[in-house]
């Protein structure tokens, strides 16, 4: 193991993601989400004889919001291509896709590893069509044990869009971290589900290791089937040792497809001689050109919403509120503009923040609750019951219950108390004569108060709580008592 | 004996326009008219070939159906009722669409190409589908998986390509008029070949969703015609915007037949010396040099002009095609449709076998060139190297029309030549398409019309190009030309 600190991870991701417009990439076919297999085909999508690609504009869009999002520089004019090769899932054996023109270039994401940020280069956003779904008829649906494949072409024709990094990843965590980034920023966007269990969602990755200080970079193998975060990251941990062994042993790391099986936790090779693809890539003649305006750009850049990164750095500066609640916070966009409707109502930010990331968000997960918004409490409630808090007309401890049952009836705080008769007590006078009654029915405790022992005190107020039912007002109370003490 | 086209003129060799009149005057029903056609077609169709499928039963259908229309004083269109081939490699919708090739020997299109959902709407009658050169390869229509196509005018030569059956059907009287299609010539130089009008539009003009592509930057669909009226008639049916074809041009579609005027006093006429190249018949020259003074004395200006670049479109289309085509042709591997070898027992295996035995030898031969030309390695010095040159065709063109509003050359270097005399040498056969090849290239106009015949009774054709969207300047100048050549022969058939 002590050999792996040797070596550098050089990693580059490959990032597909399915957007999720009405139609497909050049047709008007709807997508389809586990249809009946081929019924949403046409002769374009099928590849049939005479059938002509139409450029989907709202894709269109969706990729260049993508792009602007990871800060690319958009092409002004992007073409698209042909890309050559013949499999069955393809239906006219090329795919419509770009390649020395693409729409967006030179962009970047930073990825918060904790003690520092790693800066990721994107070298280009592109769009391109996806294929259709291959099954293999056997028992294993594995190629190599079956008899017979079926196609279904409804994918065939969804819009993708392309994302690749410069190699600039260096180790397995980051990777994942980068997806993770990544695939939060797309779900802010709005143009994805993101699923990577659903497909929508697709991640390739180049790895090669390099000796810590060498000027060389190694041979890189590209690593497929990594179709979760886990399996992404444990794929690479097991193909970074990998290569560590075979160039510690005086090997020399092949470049080759490697594929990762999550059963064994390990890549291997593809069995195919692998002649190097000639994809025999040339400018698809059937559409024109797109020109981007400055315009169009402008306008779609103005419907992106804040990123979260963005909204962070933001409530630390607005709301003064630490990192930690800032990232809380502004990962999720509902939540966050809960909580930015609540400061609102109320002035006390950090008051709101504690309660949404503390009782709000414990209660939201022990019932399953997975936005903010569909939960029963209002923001102007939440603001209510804490303005009643810090009048003193009940406990903090009180509070938590009476929230628990905002959250669970959806009622204001006011009626709660009022209903429950929970209004706590504050009255000098009333909560005067309970504190006599309790330093006379407790001689040791006060005695040993007056000596200095402190800790008698929370024995003290917790008699006099229990004599009100909770209601005194605690503070006061030891006010009082101390007044009465001395 | 030599048949002239004038009074007494059977019905199937009507044009569209005198056909149409009958049929409003009542003179003759559309039944009548396409039983002429398929009794015509019964008495030649042996002898020539030019179609691989026909339609009689549906065709007869619709004709009694027109003569309701026309009895009940629905609106009539230029092509309404008109009987009309269409070539087999434009998809017609549940009719077998083959274009003569194998691996689509059964293939029935599920949609309708949008011009023969235009022409539809007109009503018009569909005869059949004819035979051509496989995949629109060739320039004699000896590449027919259905056997070649006879020229009419002697049936041991070829009609030329690919659109030969279309042109043949004209030629003969089976069709009144019909669709090809032109990437290199297609059109025109069997036109040419057989003595009637074709034309290839603009490239955009026509939509060509629904043209099983060849190559998609050169492809365009036109008509062929027994005159320049016709034409400009068909070509008001089937131009204009399609939104299901990213190529196709967004503007409002003229009336063509508004610029059918006699005169061309005053137009500049360019000879491209490059066209008038070396290897051209001597009667060739003879008759389009005969058109060349008939022009002038029709008071247009007409000069030479050099346009050197012409030299190598040749090379440059040679390149280009297969390339498009190698990838458009991709598709056809037995997955989806047409022909797979079932005895294949691996993908691989299947592919090539499907391929192998589906494809022609010149099909096969362009795509392999085409294929060559895309390569790692070889795609800078053959296909980016042609679209420069293509870039600069273009340019040069621009510039002659800076000068002049039509050019003029022959169509074909070469009189229809014998069935096999080009087979074995393809580059022989690609020199048929010199003259007709550098207008694709740049996307523009141009239309043949019958100069006249040689001496052993073989059409010659003039060519008219005209500048991009100038269809205008050639229709006037093909029309009045027409006029003054008087052509009216017909072949012995």
């Amino acid at each position: 193991m002590g050999e792996e600190n040797k070596y550098q991870p050089v990693i580059g991701l490959e990032t597909h993601v399915e957007l999720n417009t009405e139609t497909k990439m050049f047709c008007g076919c709807r997508l389809s989400f586990g249809d009946e297999k081929n019924t949403h085909t046409c002769p374009v999508c099928l590849g049939h004889p005479g059938s002509l690609p139409v450029v989907n504009k709202k894709a269109v869009e969706h990729a260049i919001k993508i792009a602007l999002a990871l800060n690319c520089r958009i092409n002004e004019y992007t073409i698209f291509h042909r890309k050559n090769y013949f499999y069955p899932d393809m239906p006219k054996n090329y795919q419509i896709s770009q390649y020395d023109i693409p729409l967006g270039v030179e962009g970047h994401l930073e990825i918060d590893m904790g003690s520092y940020v790693r800066r990721v280069g994107i070298t280009r956003v592109h769009m391109e069509e996806d294929t259709g779904k291959l099954l293999h008829t056997g028992s294993t649906g594995r190629i190599s044990e079956s008899e017979a494949s079926i196609v279904d072409f409804n994918r065939a024709g969804t819009p993708l869009i392309e994302v690749v990094t410069e190699p600039d990843i260096r180790s397995p965590e980051e990777a994942r971290e980068y997806m993770v980034a990544l695939r939060n920023l797309i779900l802010f966007l709005e143009v994805s589900d993101c699923s990577m269990e659903e497909g929508s969602l697709r991640c390739d990755a180049n790895v090669s290791v390099m000796e810590k200080g060498a000027a060389k970079i190694g041979t890189k193998t590209e690593i497929k089937n990594l179709n979760s975060f886990r399996f992404l990251q444990r794929g690479l941990e097991y193909e970074v040792k990998r290569q560590v062994e075979v160039l510690e042993s005086k090997g020399r790391v092949i470049q080759q497809t490697r594929h990762y099986d999550n059963r064994t936790g390990t890549t291997k090779a593809l069995r195919s001689k692998e002649e190097a693809h000639d994809y025999r890539y040339f400018p698809e003649p059937d559409l024109v050109p797109i020109y981007v305006e400055d315009k169009t750009v402008e306008e779609i850049r103005k419907t992106i919403p804040e990123l979260p990164s963005e909204k962070a750095g933001r409530f630390g500066s607005e709301y003064g509120l630490p990192a930690e609640d800032c990232v809380f916070l502004a990962g999720d966009m509902d939540m966050a503009d809960y909580f930015e409707e609540s400061c609102r109502h109320y002035d006390n930010p950090k008051n709101i923040a504690n309660w949404i990331m503390g009782d709000f968000s414990a209660l939201m997960n022990k019932n399953g609750i997975k936005t903010i918004s569909e939960s029963r409490v209002t923001p102007e409630n939440l603001c209510r019951m804490l303005k009643i808090v810090d009048e003193g007309k009940i406990s903090s401890k009180m509070a938590k219950s009476v929230f628990e049952e905002m959250f669970e009836t959806g009622r204001d705080p006011g009626s709660i108390i009022e209903s429950r008769g929970l209004e706590q007590i504050s009255d000098e006078s009333i909560l005067g004569s309970v504190v006599d009654e309790v330093i006379s029915e407790n001689p040791g405790p006060v005695a040993e108060l007056k000596g200095g022992k402190e800790k008698a005190i929370s024995f003290l107020v917790g008699k006099v709580l229990a004599k009100t039912k909770g209601k005194a007002n605690p503070q006061l109370v030891v006010e009082i008592i101390r007044k009465k003490i001395g | 004996m030599n048949r002239l086209a004038g009074e007494g003129l059977e019905t199937y060799y009507l044009t569209a326009h005198d056909l149409k009149d009958k049929l409003k005057k009542k003179e003759i029903s559309c039944l009548e008219a396409t039983e002429s056609s398929f009794r015509r077609i019964s008495e030649v169709e042996d002898r020539v070939n030019s179609f691989i499928r026909l339609e009689k039963e549906s065709a007869l259908a619709k004709a009694k159906e027109v003569d309701s229309l026309i009895a009940s004083g629905g609106e009539v269109g230029d092509l309404t009722g008109i009987p009309v081939a269409v070539k087999d490699n434009i998809c017609t919708k549940d009719i077998t669409t083959t274009c003569a090739s194998r691996i689509l020997e059964n293939y029935v299109p599920i949609y309708n190409a949008s011009v023969i959902e235009k022409l539809e709407k007109q009503s018009y009658i569909l005869l059949g589908k004819s035979n051509m050169d496989e995949f629109a390869m060739g320039s004699s229509s000896e590449n027919s998986y259905f056997g070649p196509v006879k020229n009419p005018w002697d049936i041991t030569r070829v009609p030329g390509g690919s659109s030969g059956g279309p042109a043949a059907s004209v030629a003969a009287g089976e069709a009144v008029c019909a669709l090809g299609s032109d990437t290199g010539g297609s059109i025109r130089q069997p036109a040419s070949l057989c003595g009637i009008v074709g034309m290839k539009p603009t490239y955009g003009l026509v939509s060509r969703y629904g043209l099983v592509a060849f190559a998609s930057s050169l492809d365009q669909i036109g008509p062929l015609t027994r005159d320049v009226e016709d034409c400009a008639s068909v070509l008001n049916a089937i131009c204009g915007h399609d939104e299901n074809d990213s190529t196709s041009i967004n503007r409002p579609v003229p009336d063509y037949r508004s610029f059918l005027k006699p005169d061309i006093k005053g137009l500049k006429i360019g000879i491209p010396s490059e066209l008038m190249v070396e290897g051209i018949d001597s009667e060739v020259r003879e008759k389009v040099t005969g058109v060349i003074s008939m022009a002038e004395d029709m008071g247009a200006e007409v000069e030479e002009i050099s346009i050197p670049s012409l030299k190598h479109a040749l090379s440059v289309y040679y390149i280009i095609a297969p390339s498009e085509a190698s990838s458009n042709l991709s598709r056809y591997d037995g997955v989806r449709y047409g022909y797979r070898d079932m005895e294949a027992k691996t993908l691989r295996e299947m592919y090539r076998k499907s391929r192998v035995e589906g494809f022609g030898d010149e099909v096969k031969r362009r795509i392999m060139i085409g294929t060559y030309c895309l390569s790692a390695g070889y795609y800078d010095e053959f296909y980016e190297k042609a679209r420069r040159v293509r870039a600069i065709i273009i340019n040069d063109f621009k510039k002659a029309f800076g000068k002049f509003d039509v050019l003029l050359s022959p169509t074909s270097p070469t009189t229809a030549f014998k069935i096999g005399e080009k087979t074995e040498d393809p580059l022989t056969m690609y020199l048929s398409d010199i003259c007709t090849i550098p207008v694709n290239l740049a996307g523009l106009p141009a239309i043949s019309i019958p100069a006249g015949l040689s001496r052993d009774r073989l059409p010659i054709g003039v060519q008219v190009i005209g500048d991009v969207l100038r269809e205008d300047n050639i229709l006037r100048a093909a029309y009045s030309l027409e006029k003054a050549i008087g052509f009216k022969d017909l072949p012995e058939l």
